[in-house]
């Protein structure tokens, strides 16, 4: 294959910059502060929009969500790169993906909004961040003793194209916004961009991230187990051109208190994002990496969508989410609870610690 | 006979993971199978990183990988 500018190194700090560009750009454009782009909020917008839950104020359907699986799709198809796969463990995905919900509802942000908060200043971020590393690393310990969800398989072409095509679904109904779908009349979800802005830059955010594999959870992992330092290059890249659009715009404010929808529990901030965190490190990549393998065909990356979805419904519809003014108890029993079975997931399909599923894991080799 | 590793299926980062641990049970260099270019790229960069010399070859919709000593 040829290689070009955008295989290398160059290619993910380009990115990066870009990414971030844009997401300082869509608050300029309306999306709330440090809201950029959210990969969870956003999914919990449209699992508002589409009635799973019933919180007002987070009911819209985000262009950005359709626009980033519509990119990486249309890119994987340009570069040969789309197959239609799937059956690695999906319901454990399903599971893996609801507890990663949960836990970026208790911080308020899934990995890119926690770069996005560290580049306006908001200090909170910085004990999400550190759970986030936490989790990370409570993963590598798993993934370096055999931790699998076992493979996948290819799948019918149609099966791939299914995703994209209900993304297309959901546009639709946003240009013609029927009275079955619903839509925030103030709050985050009636605070966005023009449409077709917002598209557009999804489109690009998901080609981009498509071409140069961009993984916010990669990035660490990648780091501490490979001494790699490739991905780390997007996260820092986009971390540095946040900052430097949020100082141009003059939207940068270092400060623990009074940052746009955040709280300042530092605790519970450090506790979500370890089961982010971790429950990405498990299911191969952050929620906006999984959007990108749900683009190019990749079913296991859309039942860790379903899960996230169906999490994002779960925590508005019983007071998990956290709010500006913190956390919830029902919230902290679910982080508990999600970090007790991420760990039970986390061993049982681990070769080398787990007594009762040993010689399983690798049953495929005889295929 | 270079030991093979069939890594195809498996989400990141295994592939790279079972390949470095054939890497070092194997010093002087392994066949790696993957069935996508994240896989692929990834090994790549990883063996060329630890000093190894890479060649891949395409075989259908799957890649071979010879890591081999330098």
């Amino acid at each position: 294959m040829r290689s070009s500018w955008i295989d290398g190194k160059k290619g993910i700090i380009i990115t990066g910059a870009i990414v971030g560009i844009i997401a300082v750009c869509l608050v300029q454009f309306g999306n709330p502060l440090n809201m950029g782009l959210c990969i969870a909020c956003f999914i919990r917008d449209i699992a508002g929009a589409v009635g799973l839950h019933r919180a007002s104020p987070v009911q819209y359907i985000r262009p950005e969500i359709i626009g980033i699986v519509l990119g990486a799709f249309f890119m994987s198809i340009v570069r040969k790169e789309f197959v239609a796969r799937g059956g690695s463990s999906p319901f454990i995905r399903f599971i893996l993906g609801f507890f990663v919900m949960i836990g970026a509802l208790m911080f308020l942000g899934c990995p890119l909004r926690m770069i996005l908060r560290l580049g306006g200043g908001d200090i909170n971020a910085i004990f999400g961040l550190i759970g986030f590393i936490i989790g990370i690393v409570a993963g590598i310990f798993f993934l370096k003793r055999g931790f699998s969800l076992k493979r996948n398989y290819k799948l019918s072409q149609l099966e791939g194209y299914l995703f994209p095509i209900i993304m297309l679904g959901l546009l639709i109904l946003l240009i013609l916004r029927p009275t079955f779908i619903y839509f925030s009349e103030s709050g985050p979800g009636s605070m966005h961009a023009f449409l077709y802005i917002s598209l557009l830059a999804g489109i690009v955010v998901g080609a981009f991230a498509q071409r140069t594999r961009l993984c916010l959870v990669g990035g660490i992992r990648d780091l501490f187990l490979f001494r790699d330092t490739y991905l780390i290059l997007g996260f820092l890249s986009i971390f540095i051109s946040v900052t430097v659009t949020n100082m141009f715009f003059g939207t940068y404010k270092l400060s623990l208190l009074g940052q746009p929808i955040a709280h300042v529990d530092g605790l519970w901030n450090c506790l979500g994002m370890i089961l982010v965190g971790w429950g990405s490190a498990l299911l191969g990549g952050c929620p906006l990496r999984q959007l990108i393998l749900s683009g190019e065909g990749n079913i296991d990356s859309v039942m860790d969508f379903l899960g996230m979805l169906m999490g994002a419904a779960f925590s508005h519809n019983f007071a998990l989410a956290a709010s500006p003014s913190g956390p919830t108890i029902n919230g902290k029993i679910a982080v508990v609870i999600g970090l007790v079975i991420v760990a039970i997931i986390a061993y049982c399909n681990t070769e080398e610690i787990s007594f009762f599923r040993k010689g399983e894991i690798d049953g495929d080799k005889t295929n | 006979m270079i030991k093979q590793i069939d890594t195809r299926g498996l989400s990141c980062p295994q592939p790279v993971i079972k390949t470095k641990k054939g890497m070092q049970e194997n010093p002087e260099g392994v066949e790696v199978i993957v069935d996508n270019t994240t896989a692929k790229i990834n090994i790549e960069r990883f063996a060329k990183l630890s000093g190894y010399k890479v060649e891949s070859r395409k075989n259908d919709a799957e890649y071979v990988i010879k890591v081999e000593r330098q």
